[in-house]
């Protein structure tokens, strides 16, 4: 498997860490209820098919990044900055 | 026998080996197996279940018989397939799954018992009485399964692993490949030619037959000495493609030629785009008896004959139901072979050859012992019976569609051909060439090939003149399906396994009618061949048991590996200390020199204590170390603690982010303990963070925790609070750390840096520069130990000779340097917590660092942190134990319950997570975690340990016993 | 038909004519008082045990393609009872008594082998957590042994005790844990279900599930709607697809776990073998292929296969662990979807539809929970409460944060457990 990295082009697999589905980039404001917190910790679309997860190019440039991909294919679809997709 | 000719072998290099101890010679060039044939060798193997002989079935890596052990010892290989493996001067090779022996296997009494032994037949048995199973029933089976054998022995074989890139890699090199990997060349594409065989040419080099005017395997050979002066080719021979991955990568298994120190190369190959022009596979008709030695796949004997010139037997019948047969027989005539009947499936086939010719006829029986000595055939509704010691048998061709199957996808069923061929889009960036797709003449096959490569450059945006397709047989497949000839004995589907034709109908009958059940309750195709040979037929029975057609049975799914791969292959270069890498701080060699044991601590080498004359046992050494800070001074390695460098305008704000408790109102030049928890409201990790100026933090984290925490932290910036404005890097390689603990480490210090260190300038929890021999040095009073403590940090190029000079200094002061083994001992006997209590479970309230969660700011775990279960008053908490009872002895990882209550989950209180023999106080201290602990400080409670069998009455009291006012590190 | 070694005999000599469908195939009928949404391992124990311990045989189980088609057939066998946290050990506990007389209970030889299954330790950090794990197993009534490195040497002579990067500390024992032939699990089950009535429906693929007010009715399927009292949702490896028909968003993320078998071999490996620093496992099938496996691919996938790096890293776990198997040959590779929770602990629970069950989130556990998981289950669907091994197991444990059961400490990352 090899995921497109935005600042070092396509790369094996090996050089990133996966950390899940990309709604980790929507943190709940403080205060936000018990409700939002367990969505935004544990609760997953877990779709069959195309996804946004994170990846942190830890061996490369130490980017986190958002890959759309499909989890049935495995088909990598694009890639872009964390960085960039949060603001 | 060996014929004349000199097919594709060396005549001039004769080589010995034996088998089973007797000594036979073959040529340069042979394979085990043609040797084997040559020098007459029936019986090579055993089948798995009914240990019937067996002898050499096809020409190549799916052999499904002739499965040999390979030398003795470490270097023992078993399962080796005579058909691959490359003979050499000395080979000694062995039967296996026999005893005595091949030739004479008592173990085929099973073969007398089959009516007993068919699909499926021990999940119906073996159950009474209910201990019988691992007593008896599952030994002997054990025993009486299984193949060849390991030596038991550490393997000292040699692999390596390694990465190629290209454009398209071409996997297979026979007339399609050389075409579909000449044509991409010529376009200018970076091309690698992978081929299993040692030459190039597949199906050439077995057949008689023209290409471009000359033989076909010498055309080969031109084409590899063209493709080997193109810069932009890599010829890989000897190099089975195995796996197909995502993004066009590719596991490939290159075996060097034998003799080497290095066996060969586990490659992952990542190509743009891939031609599978992998060839076809050859299947067996399945008739009684169709297993007998002497029975062999009518284009493995065409390559016997014509490229090993040998052949099996002097009279031989061929069976076919397609023109292979014939084609077959033209071969032997012309090998001076006598033909003893060739026998067509197919009704209306005609014959001009000079041979017992049968149409419509059908091999039905086979007659011998150990050795074909007759067939038997249906012709016109009677059955007829011709002497042969060779049978040659052709039932069509399956495509090696295998590596398009490995991404998920399923294969095409292809009425004409009767077989199933490649689907298209399977592997995104791969196309079919030649007879893997379906494409059986060599023209087709050239041309294919050429179509592909072409394909595949205009893809890749290359242009390239198309290169001229040479001239080549141009026959046309004519098949009659032909699976299986009813009769009364077994019909063998898959040779290996011993599913026969009744197993698979046995599985209908019992309702495994599905594709998956079938093929998992009667093992076909589980074996080491994958079903290669058996797939397909098996499936056309249980169409035909089930009533279904082949399309609508399917076919079960085609993994990865292709072929086998030694685990030493894809596991090359882990073997010993090479699973992981290994990380040395700067004092390594010191402390080795010391006589330090080292141990682990993740990827680092630490100290463990450092042995004195006289000190037979490590907790001498530990507590004289421990006494020696406690009352003077050590010196300790801290080196592996990760360090992260944090800087600029919005630092502050970040790490208050980060950790629990308030870091921007740390004032510069000071020190904070903090503690950080993962989003789920855990501790994930503690440690200090050092003020060292306005916009500039270094943060410390625990060595197991260090890769953690700086992914974290590059997380929670980049993902969660982009808009602040910080940059941060690991620099824990870069500084060398030691800590100087003990009432005398000012004083050790300040004659090293030749400056006051007087609690005016350097209070507890101070930071800053110093200098020391002109190098700037980093000072932080922190303490681990309870002490008066230091640590200094040097960039690590000056590392060793800081840890020289302050150990030297320290021995001259009664001191010395310490190990992690004090070290532990003096952070328990504080009640310091490490990775033993923050084990992942545990919250900020567990370990009584609840108030240093700020209500004046969102950090990071904040929110579930307070979920009502992690603030539970009835959760573990932190405590310390020492033993009350007459029994002193307490357990790392023993449970806690209340005196006297039974000793069961239900009552289960807590555990111990750290223990040790405080010399200070004279006693044994545990630190662990106790319901309610904080509110029973006084309470008696009783640990139990089964393991080693011991129980303990212990006082709860609150961690950090020694110096409970802190007044020493203060001092 | 009741399996014997005498039925053997007698079918052995007269032609095998005898022998019948191990299961009936049933067509769906229009209503039932249960249906099973799943034809694992557990949706199949839980027909057995629901016609079987609650007499409720008017029960269809649905599945989407052949019966035991997912993860029951694609694990490496492994069974044992070695879990320290309470929720996990009480019911692993349950599950492996269950195991213990499966065959005589079934009349189906599953082969359960307990061969024992040694986990090594590599530092006293890992001793002590393998301690409290032993002593844990123990008060919960089952077996644990520590081995010291002179009692391994003797059982495990094989492995690297002087070379390996992490040096072997000992062993943490459960003899009672081992094996068993994954397949015949699913289809003893399937077979005691089918002789009870339950009516087994292969190629049925549900596609909705059918809610009135708050209250379940029923599900839609490839072949036709089917009323029903109660449904359980027992899909490991689907159930957030299956979940969301009923409009639920599960704590779940999808992972692909490989698994490797070697060429047959003749006996070599006698017990379970776990390395502690390099999430590998091992053991040896009757037939003599070696069977192992190691960590998740680490990527969220339905693909049922993987990739060459976690396929390099367990070979080079095997290598440094055990170099006596570098000649073997890998003959397989295969991937399970794993249903991943956040704390790497399992779900048996009720949903907020009423009618409407939950048993999803076995993330490596379900092959070894099988007898539990359908036991438990079907207590509950058959009671309305949870049975007291699977009382822990509950959904609400993330928002509340009681009673988690995260054994390997890595938090609510769902691919880390």
């Amino acid at each position: 498997m090899r995921l497109p990295c935005p600042i070092c082009g396509e790369r094996d697999r090996r050089e990133f860490y996966y950390a899940g589905h990309a709604v980790a980039l929507e943190r709940p404001q403080e205060g936000a209820g018990a409700e939002a917190w367990d969505y935004y910790v544990h609760n997953r679309d877990n779709p069959c098919g195309e996804t946004r997860d994170l990846w942190f190019h830890e061996s490369g440039c130490g980017a986190w990044i958002v890959v759309t991909r499909d989890t049935a294919s495995h088909a990598v679809l694009g890639a872009v900055l964390a960085e960039e997709a949060a603001r | 026998m060996r014929l004349d000719g000199d097919g594709l072998i060396d005549r001039t290099r004769r080589l010995a080996f034996t088998f089973d101890g007797r000594k036979h010679l073959g040529f340069e060039g042979d394979t085990l197996a043609s040797a084997l044939i040559g020098a007459g060798v029936k019986v090579v193997a055993r089948s798995f279940k009914y240990h019937r002989p067996r002898g050499i079935f096809t020409a190549g890596s799916e052999e499904p018989n002739a499965l040999v052990t390979l030398g003795r010892g470490p270097g023992q290989e078993p399962n080796a397939r005579a058909t691959t493996v490359e003979l050499q001067e000395g080979l000694a090779a062995y039967g296996q799954n026999a005893w005595p022996s091949v030739e004479f296997d008592l173990m085929a009494v099973n073969d007398l018992l089959s009516p007993f032994l068919g699909a499926g037949f021990y999940y119906k048995t073996f159950m009474w009485p209910k201990a019988f199973w691992e007593k008896l029933y599952e030994p002997v089976i054990r025993q009486a399964a299984g193949l060849g054998a390991l030596s038991r022995e550490a393997s000292t074989e040699r692999w390596e692993r390694a990465f190629a890139h290209c454009d398209v890699l071409v996997i297979g090199a026979g007339p399609a490949g050389l075409m579909a990997a000449w044509t991409a060349a010529e376009a200018g594409a970076d091309v690698i030619l992978a081929e299993e065989d040692t030459r190039l040419g597949g199906r050439l080099n077995a057949e008689v037959e023209e290409v471009d005017g000359q033989a076909g395997s010498a055309w080969a050979e031109a084409m590899q000495a063209r493709l080997r002066t193109m810069e932009n080719v890599r010829v890989m021979t000897r190099t089975a493609v195995v796996g197909a991955y995502d993004q066009g990568t590719f596991g490939a298994l290159e075996r060097l030629e034998p003799g080497r120190a290095l066996k060969g190369c586990f490659w992952r190959i990542v190509a743009k785009r891939a031609v599978l022009a992998a060839g076809a596979i050859e299947r067996p008709v399945a008739f009684s008896n169709n297993d007998r030695p002497g029975v062999i796949m009518a284009g493995a004997l065409r390559a016997y004959i014509n490229r090993w010139r040998v052949c099996p037997g002097n009279r031989v019948a061929v069976f076919a139901n397609s023109d292979a047969g014939h084609q077959t027989v033209r071969d032997l005539l012309a090998a001076g072979v006598h033909v003893s009947a060739l026998i067509d499936a197919r009704a209306d086939a005609a014959c001009d050859l000079d041979v017992p010719f049968y149409a419509g006829g059908q091999v039905c029986d086979s007659g011998g012992r150990k050795a074909l000595e007759s067939v038997s055939f249906l012709h016109r509704d009677r059955i007829e019976t011709v002497q042969a010691d060779v049978l040659a048998m052709s039932g069509g061709w399956n495509p090696s569609v295998h590596l398009s199957c490995h991404m998920g996808a399923r294969p095409v069923w292809d009425e004409g051909l009767a077989a199933f061929v490649p689907r298209e889009g399977a592997v995104p960036g791969m196309r079919y060439a030649g007879a893997a797709m379906g494409m059986f003449s060599t023209r087709e096959c050239l041309e294919s090939g050429a179509a592909a490569g072409k394909a595949v450059v205009d893809d890749l945006g290359l242009n390239g003149a198309e290169v001229p397709v040479p001239k080549a047989e141009d026959g046309v497949y004519q098949i009659k399906p032909l699976w299986h000839v009813p009769g009364k004995g077994r019909a063998w589907l898959d040779f290996q396994n011993d599913v026969t034709v009744k197993d698979v109908t046995l599985a209908a009958q019992e309702n495994f009618t599905s594709v998956e059940h079938m093929k998992r309750y009667t093992t076909q195709g589980m074996a080491p061949d994958q079903g290669k040979n058996s797939n397909v037929a098996a499936l056309a029975v249980l169409a035909d048991a089930t009533g279904r057609g082949i399309a609508e049975t399917g076919t079960t799914t085609f993994r990865p590996p292709y072929v086998p791969v030694p685990i030493a292959a894809m596991g090359a270069g882990a073997q010993g200390k090479g699973f992981s890498p290994e990380r040395f701080t700067t004092s390594h060699d010191a402390s080795i020199g010391r006589g330090a044991p080292m141990i682990e601590a993740g990827l680092w080498y630490r100290p463990s204590y450092f042995p004195k004359a006289g000190e037979t046992h490590w907790r001498q050494s530990c507590d004289r170390e421990v006494r020696m800070v406690r009352d003077h001074v050590g010196i300790c390695d801290v080196s592996t603690l990760g360090k992260i460098d944090v800087q600029g305008p919005d630092a502050a704000a970040f790490l208050d982010f980060l950790y629990t408790n308030m870091m921007s109102a740390l004032k510069v030049g000071r020190v904070r303990y903090g503690l950080m928890l993962r989003e789920d409201g855990h501790v994930m990790d503690d440690g200090t963070c050092a003020r060292l100026g306005e916009r500039h933090f270094l943060v410390t984290t625990t060595t197991a925790a260090a890769g953690q925490v700086m992914r974290h932290m590059e997380f929670a910036h980049q993902v969660l609070r982009p808009d602040l404005d910080v940059r941060f890097a690991s620099v824990t390689e870069q500084w060398a750390q030691f800590a100087v603990a003990g009432p005398m480490s000012r004083a050790l210090l300040e004659d090293v840096l030749k400056q006051d260190l007087a609690n005016g300038d350097w209070p507890f929890m101070a930071c800053g520069d110093v200098r020391t021999k002109g190098v700037t040095a980093r000072l932080f009073r922190i303490s681990f130990s309870g002490e008066l403590a230091y640590e200094i940090a040097v960039p690590a190029r000056h590392g060793a000779a800081l840890f020289d000079q302050l150990v030297a200094k320290a021995e001259a002061m009664e001191g010395g340097p310490y190990g992690m083994e004090a070290l532990n001992v003096m952070r328990i006997e504080k009640g310091f917590i490490t990775h033993a209590e923050i084990h992942g479970r545990t919250t900020a309230f567990d370990i009584g660092m609840q108030g240093m969660m700020s209500d004046r700011k969102d950090f990071i775990g904040k929110a579930m942190a307070a979920r009502p279960g992690l603030m539970d008053e009835d959760r573990a908490q932190f405590v310390a134990l020492k033993p009350v009872g007459t029994v002193k002895e307490l357990i790392a990882g023993a449970h806690l319950f209340a005196p006297g209550a039974e000793v069961v989950s239900e009552n289960d209180e807590g555990y111990i997570t750290s223990v040790a023999f405080s010399p200070m106080l004279g006693h044994v201290i545990g630190l662990g975690f106790l319901e309610r602990g904080r509110a029973r400080i006084g309470e008696h409670v009783r640990m139990v340990e089964h393991l080693k069998g011991s129980a303990t009455l212990c006082e709860v009291v609150a961690p950090g016993g020694f110096d409970p006012e802190g007044g020493r590190m203060r001092g | 038909m009741r399996f014997s070694g005498l039925r053997v005999l007698r079918e052995g000599l007269t032609g095998n004519r005898g022998w019948q469908a191990h299961w009936r195939d049933a067509s769906p009928k229009a209503a039932y008082d249960v249906v099973i949404i799943g034809g694992g391992g557990h949706g199949l124990s839980t027909a057995y045990y629901l016609a079987r311990e609650h007499g409720i045989t008017n029960v269809a189980v649905l599945e989407k393609g052949y019966l035991g088609g997912g993860n029951v057939g694609r694990n490496t066998t492994i069974v044992r009872a070695n879990y320290f946290l309470p929720g996990n050990s009480e019911f692993y506990s349950h599950s492996l008594k269950l195991w213990e007389g499966l065959e005589q209970e079934l009349n189906y030889n599953v082969m359960h082998s307990q061969r024992g299954q040694i986990v090594l330790f590599h530092s006293d950090g890992q001793r002590d957590a393998a301690i409290r794990r032993g002593n844990a197993m123990r008060n919960q009534g089952d077996d644990a042994e520590l081995l010291s490195i002179g009692q391994l040497k003797k059982v495990l002579p094989y492995l690297d005790y002087d070379q390996g990067r992490f040096p072997i500390y000992g062993g943490l024992l459960q003899r009672r844990a081992g094996t068993a032939r994954h397949d015949a699990v699913a289809w003893g089950y399937a077979r005691g279900a089918s002789e009870r009535g339950v009516d087994l429906i292969q190629n049925c693929e549900v596609t909705g599930i059918d809610i009135e007010g708050g209250v379940v009715k029923g599900v839609q399927t490839s072949r036709g709607a089917i009323r029903a009292k109660k449904v359980a949702i027992i899909v490991a490896g689907r159930s957030s697809q299956v979940a969301a028909m009923a409009g639920m968003r599960l704590p779940i993320e999808s992972h692909v776990l490989q698994a490797f078998v070697t060429e047959g071999l003749k006996p070599c490996i006698d017990h379970v073998v776990s390395f502690g620093m390099g999430h590998f496992y091992i053991s040896q099938s009757d037939k003599g292929g070696l069977v192992f496996g190691g960590d998740l691919d680490m990527y969220a996938s339905y693909a049922a296969r993987g990739n060459l790096p976690l396929v390099e890293h367990v070979m080079e776990a095997g290598m440094t662990l055990m170099p006596m198997i570098g000649q073997a040959k890998v003959l397989r590779s295969w991937g399970g979807i794993m249903d991943m929770s956040p704390d790497g602990s399992p779900i048996i629970d009720r949903s907020p539809v009423e009618g409407l069950y939950l048993n999803c989130g076995w993330c490596y556990g379900g092959f070894k929970a099988v007898p539990g998981s359908g036991h438990c289950m079907a207590h509950l669907v058959a009671t309305d409460r949870p049975h007291t091994a699977a009382e822990r197991l509950r959904l609400d444990r993330f928002r509340t944060g009681r009673g988690l059961m995260d054994e390997e400490g890595t938090g609510a990352q769902h691919n880390l457990h």
